[in-house]
């Protein structure tokens, strides 16, 4: 199989669409959470998402095969929260190897699939790693901002757990995503750097962060900038921007990232921002538009969609950027 | 040869990117506990709040990166660092500049690098313990993607030549890139700045060695940078201004053509470069650049006049030509007493009455006095020599006001001060007294060791407006609880002020306050804060001043309750099992060359002068700043410089006429530890003990890895069969100054008598320093090669410790009655133990040797009852006695 970083010289790579958007699809109900695992958990489960690719294993499989069709060549596992932090507030801290794990053997086998129908377009898997629901370098506690909820210690023990089990699942790339928080962030990539040194093995990483609003800032207050010189002391594959934001109010931070990144950039905004309903409305065309722009200032190496985005939406921006040359790299 | 010459990317919450266009990047050092008296009190106190205001100030003021350090044995770095982190990343106007985490350990640099999102420097690394150890950490703080500062320094020391400083940073990069794979551009060197012009032929390459090595290292060594603290190179001209901005301009425009790129310099100590004198910088370069063989003489030459200028701008009599009345209000406001006499006279004649001229024009100098003190415009040293102005002047006119009938001058209020019984430190409250008797208050001085009923006695007796106590060792908070008991039992309805070291806020609100009930108890932190308390107190205000304290004392009583549970203690068995851990090995331990005790009498002073710490002199006078550059600080450089002078002068006395004797004893004795005790042994044969130290161990719960720490640790066990030693010693500088004391006071000069208690404070600290090196190179001889050479630069930790009972690691002051037996201190010293456990003379220090070379200062931190019943227990003392003794650590 012709190896990422080449194939990132070639042309631009399509990551797929929004896990939690196409699960809503199938109004699933609190069994479906625990079917086969967690009958007689005691707490409610419904709406844990990464639990389904345990139990409902046929839907994820499903998601993953669709945005495989639309064009994407990077699938994500279904892994947001697969870090005993995030999954402590259901009692299921025991069970994150096993998401990490069978999330991931479910997208590799899908991704295997496709690339045996078509191997001139062989497809990858991205262990996704998400920010978990504590910030490190944030007070929870208003009357004392110098209180942690979390230690960059627990954060990096919470990692180093999901990052094996990916990797024992057979991912092919590690992504740290959604980084509201750059301590987190580096706690993940730090996690990541000892488990590669422990095992042997070295996966390419992309790190995706999260501008909150217009600010131009991280939730944590980092510029575009001291954000991506905060993490940049990894090899990684890209750095790049996800969530909060639609395409267009995306545009002015991945200019930055033009400028001064010296990894591939990535992009996975959201259809938008979300309607009085919490639902994203804006359309495949809309989005496309937006992108059409990224493509034509030739700011990004790899795109795909966040919140709300669908196999529609991919395939609109995988038509699209089919047509455009990747974003050329900075020499360091 | 490299033409790459590296761009560094450091973030805070914004980028700060250094490349070779840019200009010298600014580093701010006042949040540093070495550096800054100031910071390190706020740090010591708990103040934060004030911290952060430092950190702020400074970015605000320009610096581009703020360096960290809580580097301080009575501090615990490790917490300090983590939560001085936690707090500036709420602050985005301070965060948004990256931070340097400097320390010298590890466990701080690395607990600091886990609470910044940005990309930091680490301060720093060095190859001085080997390489295996740099790789560890080096890889580590890549890891944490931090960028680094390597000093120039490997297993055989400091690099103080231009080839040491090449071979070591070569070495060290070379290890970084090809080993560590290290980032190039995040190396950053220190290659030492040293200073020039000292003297010494050695020293004088120094600067030239550093840009030498500077630019090889920016040619050679591709991406590297390079960092300094510019202020050491004119270190042997402090004092001299004009002299040191003129060096550090031109050094820093040298370094900077040479490729330095970042570092720390005090922007106020800074002349720029094109308006330095063209002779001065002709000076100034000659010896930089090492260009000629009297390079030195000349600079000092030229040094000698700049000073000599300025004597003679001072002794401006212009003063004398204006009316009587201002000329008292110079004098009073300058505290010169040549002429008060005269003035007072002719003054004097102006006036129907002499009483007169003391409520006139002396009062109202002194109120210009104490306006100027109160608005910071003054500092303490300045006011007490107002005060002794005005105690002169009104010395004059007493025989001529008590020849009138009524002749009584009116005082704003009446304040009775004492140093509670078993105390005898009264520097501080001399100091208070001279500032409310410069604001016209009537002061009633009881002098020391004063019983709680022989205070109220007195304050009945003489209807005094409010009591102040003071004390310094931990005893006196007790028996300061004991004087407001006995208040409240006599309905005495005044103010109490509480104030001295180791007093608190939280102290007098949680074990004074409650304890008196008939007026207000109130700590006051220090003597400028005294007069507007007492103002307060008296004034017509007194009710809602008393309602805001009571408020703010009931919220430090809140808060203590809620901090109180949320601590946990480990039961003594439990913090036991947790000691410090030493792997024992005879080859650790010296056999010293001394066995048993050896005494000195009448040491040379002059030998002990150059052991002096001058910074902790200046904080007595409330002039915080680390010694020498408060010399020439902005904000209170003038008046430490003149303080300084007044000192060296006495300092010469005190040594040319003896005013003092030193005194000492020190005594090494085999030892082992049990458990939590040393037993320490007549002779070799470790058969017949002749003490037994007890030891305190800390029992708060720690983060896993980090011990439960009692003295006793740092002692091979008896079982392990090692055979161990502990010293013990005392010394005084104390004996003899009675007299002069006495003398300063009849010539009501307040000011020479508490700067010699000061110097004495100072000289009896020498003294232990001496006495310590002296036993670690020839008593105890497991130094012997020890050099400390540069150690008035770089405060090399030394191998060993010298814990003194009644402060952190021992807060037990009962230790000093067995060591002062063991050592026979009192017949031997002139020292002796007071109710309190006190030493008199007061300038005297005790403490224990202890030579392993894992052993380190700690502080006990809060303890137990189970613990005060067991030591109580070993002591063969009732529980209860411990409990008072120990109650300041008591949890």
């Amino acid at each position: 199989m012709e190896k990422i970083q080449d194939i990132l010289k070639k042309r631009i790579l399509i990551l797929d669409g929004a896990m939690g958007t196409m699960i809503q699809r199938h109004k699933l109900e609190e069994e479906d959470f625990r079917k086969g695992w967690f009958e007689n958990h005691t707490h409610p489960l419904k709406g844990n998402n990464d639990l389904l690719s345990l139990t409902r294993p046929e839907i994820i499989e499903d998601i993953h095969r669709q945005y495989f069709e639309a064009g994407a060549d990077i699938a994500e596992t279904n892994t947001f929260s697969g870090t005993w932090i995030a999954q402590a507030d259901y009692s299921l801290e025991k069970y994150v190897y096993d998401i990490n794990f069978y999330s991931a053997q479910i997208a590799k086998k899908v991704a295997q699939e496709f690339t045996e129908k078509n191997p001139s377009k062989p497809r990858f898997v991205a262990g996704s790693i998400g920010p978990t629901n504590r910030t490190a370098s944030i007070s929870p506690d208003v009357n004392d901002p110098g209180f942690r909820g979390i230690s960059f210690d627990q954060l990096v023990d919470a990692y180093t757990e999901q990052v094996n089990a990916l990797i024992d699942g057979g991912v092919d790339i590690l992504l740290v995503e959604t980084v509201f928080d750059t301590l987190n962030a580096k706690a993940a990539l730090f996690a990541i750097d000892q488990v590669f040194e422990k095992r042997g093995v070295e996966l390419p990483i992309m790190v995706s962060g999260t501008i909150t609003d217009q600010s131009g800032r991280t939730l944590t207050g980092q510029t575009t900038e001291a954000f991506l010189i905060s993490i940049s002391h990894m090899p990684l594959l890209s750095v790049g921007l996800n969530c909060a934001l639609g395409a267009s109010m995306m545009r002015p931070y991945l200019q930055i990232l033009n400028q001064t990144c010296t990894f591939n950039v990535s992009a996975h905004p959201n259809a938008g921002l979300p309607n009085a309903f919490g639902k994203y409305d804006e359309t495949p065309e809309l989005m496309a538009v937006q992108i059409k722009e990224f493509l034509d200032e030739g700011l990004v190496n790899i795109i795909g969609g966040c919140c709300g985005t669908t196999p529609d939406h991919i395939k609109a921006i995988a038509d699209l950027a089919a047509t455009y040359q990747p974003r050329e790299q900075l020499t360091k | 040869m490299s033409k790459y010459k590296g761009t560094l990317k450091l973030s805070g919450l914004e980028p700060l990117i250094v490349t070779p266009e840019s200009n010298f990047i600014n580093v701010g050092e006042r949040t540093n506990v070495t550096g800054s008296r100031a910071f390190l009190r706020m740090i010591k106190e708990g103040d934060f709040e004030a911290a952060i205001a430092v950190a702020r100030d400074q970015v605000e003021g320009g610096a581009q990166i703020i360096d960290i350090n809580m580097d301080e044995g009575m501090i615990d770095g490790k917490e300090a660092m983590v939560r001085f982190l936690n707090l500036i990343a709420a602050e985005p106007d301070i965060s948004r500049v990256p931070v340097m985490i400097d320390s010298s350990k590890w466990e701080i640099i690395e607990a600091g690098l886990k609470c910044i999102q940005g990309k930091g420097v680490v301060n720093s690394i060095s190859l001085k313990e080997g390489e295996e150890n740099f790789i560890h950490q080096a890889k580590i703080i890549k890891r944490y993607g931090a960028a680094v500062i390597v000093m120039a320094f490997d297993e055989n020391g400091q690099a103080d030549n231009y080839d040491r400083r090449i071979e070591i940073c070569k070495r060290a990069y070379d290890i970084l890139v090809n080993v560590v794979k290290f980032a190039k551009d995040d190396i950053i060197f220190d290659p030492n700045i040293f200073p020039v012009a000292t003297g010494m032929e050695e020293h004088n390459n120094n600067a030239l060695d550093f840009f030498r090595a500077t630019k090889w290292i920016r040619e050679n060594l591709p991406g590297a940078h390079i960092s300094g603290g510019v202020s050491n190179v004119s270190f042997s001209f402090r004092g001299n201004d004009k002299v040191r901005e003129a060096m550090h301009s031109a050094f820093l425009y040298h370094a900077i053509q040479n490729g330095m790129d970042m570092g720390i310099v005090n922007p106020s100590m800074l002349e720029v470069y094109d308006n330095v004198d063209k002779e001065l910088l002709e000076y100034v370069e000659d010896v930089l650049f090492n260009k000629r063989s009297d390079a030195t003489e000349r600079l000092l030459e030229y040094a000698d006049t700049v000073t000599g200028e300025g004597k003679k701008r001072e002794i401006d009599l212009s003063w004398r030509n204006v009316p009587v009345n201002e000329r008292l209000s110079y004098a009073l406001v300058k505290g010169l007493v040549e002429f008060i006499d005269e003035d007072v006279e002719e003054c004097r004649h102006q006036f129907a009455r002499p009483i007169e001229v003391i409520e006139g024009p002396l009062m109202d100098g002194m109120n210009i006095v104490g306006d100027l003190f109160g608005s910071g415009k003054m500092f303490l040293p300045q006011v007490v020599k107002s005060a002794r102005v005005m105690k002169k002047a009104v010395a004059y006119l007493l025989p001529f006001i008590e020849a009138e009938k009524d002749g009584v001058q009116s005082f704003s209020g009446k304040i009775l001060m004492a140093t509670v019984k078993g105390d005898v430190h009264d520097i501080g409250k001399n100091i208070v007294g001279v500032v409310l008797a410069c604001n016209n208050y009537e002061v009633i001085d009881m002098g020391v060791m004063v019983p709680a009923d022989k205070i109220i006695q007195k304050a009945i007796e003489e209807n005094v407006d409010i009591i102040g106590l003071s004390g310094l060792i931990t005893p006196s908070l007790d028996e300061m609880v004991t004087v407001a008991k006995e208040m409240e039992r006599a309905n005495l309805k005044i103010p109490l002020m509480i104030g001295g070291a180791t007093t608190s806020k939280v102290h007098t609100a949680v074990k004074i306050d409650q304890n008196f009930t008939k007026d207000q108890a109130i700590h006051v932190l220090d003597a400028s804060r005294a007069v507007t308390v007492v103002e307060s107190l008296l004034g017509v205000r007194k009710e809602d001043f008393i309602l805001n304290v009571k408020a703010e004392y009931e919220k430090l009583r809140e808060h203590y309750e809620k901090h109180k549970n949320a601590k946990k203690l480990l039961s003594i068995e439990k913090a036991r099992e947790n000691k410090f851990q030493i792997e024992w090995s005879q080859s650790d331990i010296t056999t010293p060359s001394l066995i048993g005790t050896q005494k000195f009498i009448s040491y040379s002073l002059g030998e002990l002068v150059d052991y002096i710490d001058w910074t902790p002199f200046f904080q007595t006078w409330e002039l915080h700043g680390k010694f020498p550059n408060i010399l020439t600080d902005e904000v209170v450089g003038v008046e430490a410089t003149s303080l300084y002078k007044d000192a060296q002068l006495m300092l010469k006395q005190i040594v040319d006429k003896n005013w003092l004797s030193a005194n000492a004893v020190i005594g090494l004795f085999p030892a082992n530890s049990i458990g939590d005790d040393i037993e320490i042994y007549s002779d070799e044969n470790r058969y017949k003990v002749i003490h037994i130290q007890h030891s305190l161990r800390q029992q708060t719960q720690k983060v896993a890895g980090q011990p439960n720490i009692a003295l006793s640790d740092f002692i091979a066990p008896k079982e392990s069969g090692i055979k161990d030693y502990i010293g013990g010693f005392v010394v005084t500088t104390g004996v003899g100054m009675d007299e002069h004391i006495a003398r300063f006071e009849n010539d009501h000069d307040d000011y020479s008598s508490i700067l010699l208690k000061a110097l004495a404070d100072r000289l009896a600290e020498a003294f232990a320093e001496r006495m310590h090196e002296r036993v670690r190179k020839e008593f105890w001889g497991y130094a012997k090669s020890e050099s400390l050479e540069n150690s008035d630069l770089i405060k090399e930790t030394y191998q060993g410790i010298r814990p003194a009972p009644g402060y952190p690691a021992c807060p037990d002051h009962t230790e000093k009655i067995g060591l002062f037996e063991l050592l026979n201190a009192t017949e031997i010293t002139g020292v002796s133990l007071t109710e309190s456990l006190a030493m008199l003379p007061a300038s005297s220090v005790s403490g224990w040797y202890f030579a392993h070379p894992q052993a380190k200062y700690f502080g006990l931190g809060k303890i137990n009852n189970d613990q005060v019943e067991d030591i109580a227990k070993r002591k063969g003392k009732q529980s209860e006695v411990m409990e008072r003794w120990l109650s300041s650590v008591l949890f």
